[in-house]
């Protein structure tokens, strides 16, 4: 289903809402009585299966794609939710403008996509993820309402903050309709400083040491991988160079080993963001000093250091020709099983995963956090269609 | 010493007791005289007597008491220094007050992952000076000394340098909260992106009615290698606006970029002696902080954009105490209209930057027609305007204009596309304009969101929501029950 406005999106709905519950296929007692209406999933672009498997109908976005305002001289702008993120960034790029908001974008990945994942790139290290960059939304519920908070402009205190509340809540409270964000000036040069080492203890000090110092850099990264690490901090100011330069020997001075600046470094940063996709990928809330620890979890590893955000890609179980048992799938949540393990209490959330390792992509909130999070669920969600069963301890 | 009358009856008395059992008989205020400190916050204009006030010294203690309303079914209002400037801590009379005030403890400081952890009665400016000199929490509104965090959290409080570094949103990274029907729950910790919804992001900013925070972990920031303050006059304020724009323009995020007309000017000089010449239409004040290279050529841009602009008078602080100066002068303009005018009302629009000349043009027209004077400092980087209705309110009628000349400005902002309240929260002085911001669909959403952290609705009631709602039922499609469809029972 294909919504071409915000109004049609709440009118369906609210039909999907009351339609009579499909036969779903026999599940636990309690998961079946809790099911009402007809299960739905937002989809924008489609690019980002994360989250468990649902039997739902995919209500998509695509007809919900204008730039319903661009302000120039104010740095706003109002976006539909199945704008591609690419090409609102080359909107705001023909007036120096941009989104700060740089996750890796297959394909057509739409900032409606965005902010119900609350995806998000390198740039993070700087400006923060989109819910630091949203300033009001509207949404579609359940029951037909369509509702807005915030506002237009970049400093507003009236009212809840619902837009933050809908970033990141994976489609399970409703539709993101619409939404008004912040935009930046774009850099007008960038120039990155790197440095290498395949100490993972080393590399930790390291990216603590420079996350200390007042650079003002737009990104600081770390990249590990086949037992090689390397950060990467990033300038976009009119400065830039100079900055990259006096970083380079801070990194010598931190015991990094090729340490360079880089003039062209698009490539660099690319890499970083595609690396934060992969075939298994466990994202990690955790600390800066928790750097050492997640190089030495099984797998390679991008992130933000300074905000101790890793994304770390496990590699996946071939099926072996000799021995049937245990089946890679097995292997595979043992290994995710392993990580999370070593990284406990941090944390870890299975983004892209085999789907039949997805069903437990979530780690559990705080057990009174939950309880309120199933009451915004119940009052949000009445007719219970949003991806149910599908969120954090099974809301 | 005759005591004054305490403000308990009835049933109130069994609560009172109990708040003295947990708090102890010298932390529970329920005589008038007592009880006076705590009737109004910043904004004077509305006062409440609470029947008791009570200052828990532990968050075990907060729950506690938090709970002993829930049983009693007492409403209640959480304060911290009572500073802010919406009535939001306003007390519900013959209700609670739960004061923060002696939570000040900075419990623990982790430089190596950024963070801070403390009370919600320690100060903003305790924050900062616990963490310096290589770091710093950036949230820095003009009452830092005195307003605590857990006020800050409430309300998410910007400040000056808002326009570069963000709100009290964007540092909260966990809370320790006691819900309203007592139970203590944890959101986010020392760690960004906890699992689930973003209960910090709507916890932030709700001003006292989801609940009270106990415990707050902040993110701090490296401070900035340097600091380049300028103060440059300019003929007009559209001039000066002028100036605002090509700045942002040029991609140049000053920490700081605030604006004076020609009435605060004059008021503010009078007061901080800075040398400021009076009669000049408009001062603008820039301040760019950052590394060092960075900020001196930015800065060459900035006089230049001001000069351009048509500033003949652009002013370098040549030291930390001229910098300071510039704020002192800043930051004088709404205790020195106190001097130029027995009262005056502030108000907290926000508009799109651009809308900058067109919603000043228009305060000044309505000022004319009103015959009263407003004095104009604002946040000028974000759109945020304080505009200072001055009035005398023992001339009989000239309170209610003023108000009335308050709320026709806020019409201009909203007009304008922009926003009711930038920082000072809606509290009980902007609710009633709330309906010209948000419809109705838009507001029973906010109660949504109130309803499933507070249901009994014992938080703050009468606060940021237009008219009181009750939570009632999760609202839903009706359904038929499994037993009605068996004829086993029916609705009444």
């Amino acid at each position: 289903m294909r919504p071409g406005s915000a109004e049609e999106a709440a009118a369906l709905l609210r039909e999907l809402a009351e339609a009579k519950p499909v036969t779903t296929p026999p599940a636990e007692a309690g998961s079946e009585a809790r099911q009402e209406g007809r299960a739905v999933r937002p989809r924008g672009g489609g690019t980002k299966d994360w989250g468990p498997p649902i039997d739902a109908v995919d209500v998509e976005t695509g007809g919900l794609n204008r730039i319903l305002e661009h302000n120039v001289g104010d740095f706003t702008a109002i976006l539909e939710a199945g704008v591609p993120m690419a090409e609102a960034q080359a909107a705001f790029a023909e007036h120096g403008q941009m989104l700060a908001l740089d996750p890796a974008l297959n394909g057509s990945a739409t900032v409606g996509g965005i902010m119900a994942t609350s995806d998000s790139g390198p740039m993070r290290h700087r400006y923060g993820s989109l819910r630091d960059l949203v300033v009001g939304a509207t949404v579609a519920l359940s029951d037909g309402t369509l509702a807005t908070s915030g506002g237009k402009v970049i400093k507003n205190v009236a009212g809840y903050d619902l837009a933050k509340l809908f970033t990141g809540s994976f489609g399970t409270l409703g539709l993101i309709v619409r939404m008004a964000v912040r935009l930046h000036p774009l850099p007008p040069t960038t120039v990155s400083a790197v440095g290498a080492t395949d100490d993972p203890d080393r590399l930790g000090a390291a990216a603590v040491a420079l996350a200390a110092q007042p650079l003002e850099a737009d990104c600081l990264d770390v990249d590990w991988r086949d037992g090689a690490g390397r950060l990467l901090v990033r300038f976009g100011s009119a400065a830039a160079s100079h900055q990259a330069a006096a970083t380079v020997s801070r990194m010598q001075g931190l015991g990094l080993e090729e340490c360079a600046a880089v003039d062209d470094d698009d490539e660099l940063w690319m890499r970083q963001r595609v690396h934060q996709r992969g075939e298994c990928i466990l994202k990690v809330s955790g600390r800066a000093t928790d750097l050492p620890a997640v190089c030495r979890a099984g797998g390679a590893v991008v992130g933000r250091p300074a905000l101790g955000l890793y994304w770390l890609s496990l590699p996946l179980a071939r099926p072996a020709a000799s021995s049937p048992q245990p089946t890679p799938s097995a292997l595979d949540a043992e290994a995710v099983a392993a990580a999370r393990a070593a990284l406990s209490p941090r944390a870890c959330t299975l983004l892209d995963a085999p789907e039949a390792l997805r069903a437990d992509a979530w780690a559990a909130p705080e057990a009174g956090a939950l309880v309120v999070m199933s009451r915004i669920k119940e009052r949000f969600d009445p007719a219970r269609i949003f991806r149910p069963g599908t969120f954090v301890g099974g809301i | 010493m005759v005591p004054s009358p305490t403000r308990i009856v009835g049933s109130m008395e069994t609560l009172v007791a109990r708040l003295r059992e947990i708090v102890g008989v010298q932390w529970c205020y329920t005589h008038e005289h007592q009880l006076r400190t705590y009737e109004s916050d910043g904004l004077l204009q509305y006062s409440a007597l609470p029947a008791v006030a009570v200052l828990p010294g532990t968050a075990e203690q907060v729950q506690k008491c938090v709970k002993a309303c829930a049983d009693a079914g007492v409403p209640w209002v959480a304060r911290g220094s009572g500073s802010g400037l919406s009535g939001g801590a306003l007390p519900v009379a013959d209700g609670v007050l739960i004061v923060t005030s002696r939570l000040k403890r900075v419990l623990s400081i982790d430089l190596a992952n950024q963070r801070v952890c403390v009370e919600p009665g320690v100060t903003n400016t305790a924050v900062s000076s616990a963490v310096a000199p290589d770091f710093f929490y950036p949230p820095d509104p003009s009452s830092q000394i005195v307003c605590s965090i857990g006020g800050n959290v409430a309300e998410n409080s910007g400040g000056a340098h808002c326009f570069k570094y963000g709100f009290t949103t964007n540092y909260v990274c966990g809370l320790e909260v006691v819900l309203p029907d007592g139970e203590l729950i944890t959101l986010g910790g020392q760690e960004l992106d906890p699992p689930g919804y973003d209960l910090l992001g709507a916890f932030v900013g709700s001003e006292g009615t989801l609940g009270i925070a106990t415990k707050v972990w902040l993110r701090v920031m490296p401070a900035p290698e340097t600091v380049k303050t300028l103060v440059a006059f300019f003929d007009s304020t559209h001039a000066a606006g002028e100036a605002v724009s090509e700045i942002v323009q040029s991609g140049v995020v000053p920490g700081a970029i605030e604006m004076m007309d020609r009435v605060a000017i004059e008021a503010s000089e009078a007061m901080a002696h800075a040398g400021y010449p009076v009669g000049r239409g408009a001062a603008l004040l820039v301040e760019l902080d950052g590394a060092e290279r960075e900020c001196e050529t930015r800065f060459e841009e900035v006089v230049a954009v001001c000069e351009r602009c048509g500033s003949d008078d652009v002013r370098v602080a040549r030291d930390e105490a001229e910098r300071q100066l510039f704020w002192k002068t800043r930051k004088a303009a709404f205790p020195a209209m106190g001097r130029l005018s027995p009262n005056y009302f502030v108000q907290d629009g926000v508009i799109p930057r651009t809308k900058l000349p067109d919603v000043l043009e228009a305060i000044d027209v309505l000022a004319e027609e009103y015959g009263m004077v407003v004095a104009n400092v604002f946040h000028a980087g974000d759109g945020n305007l304080h505009p200072l209705v001055c009035f005398d309110g023992r001339n009989e009628g000239e309170a209610e204009r003023a108000e009335e000349l308050s709320g026709r400005i806020l019409d201009a902002c909203l007009e304008a596309g922009g926003s009711i309240t930038g920082e000072h929260g809606v509290g009980v002085d902007k609710k009633k304009h709330m309906p010209k911001m948000f419809g109705e669909a838009d507001l029973d959403a906010f109660q949504r969101l109130r309803c499933s952290f507070d249901p009994a609705g014992l938080a703050n009631p009468g606060k940021v929501m237009p008219t009181p709602r009750l939570c009632g039922e999760v609202p839903g499609i009706y359904r038929q029950h499994p037993l009605e469809a068996a004829g086993l029972a029916e609705r009444f």
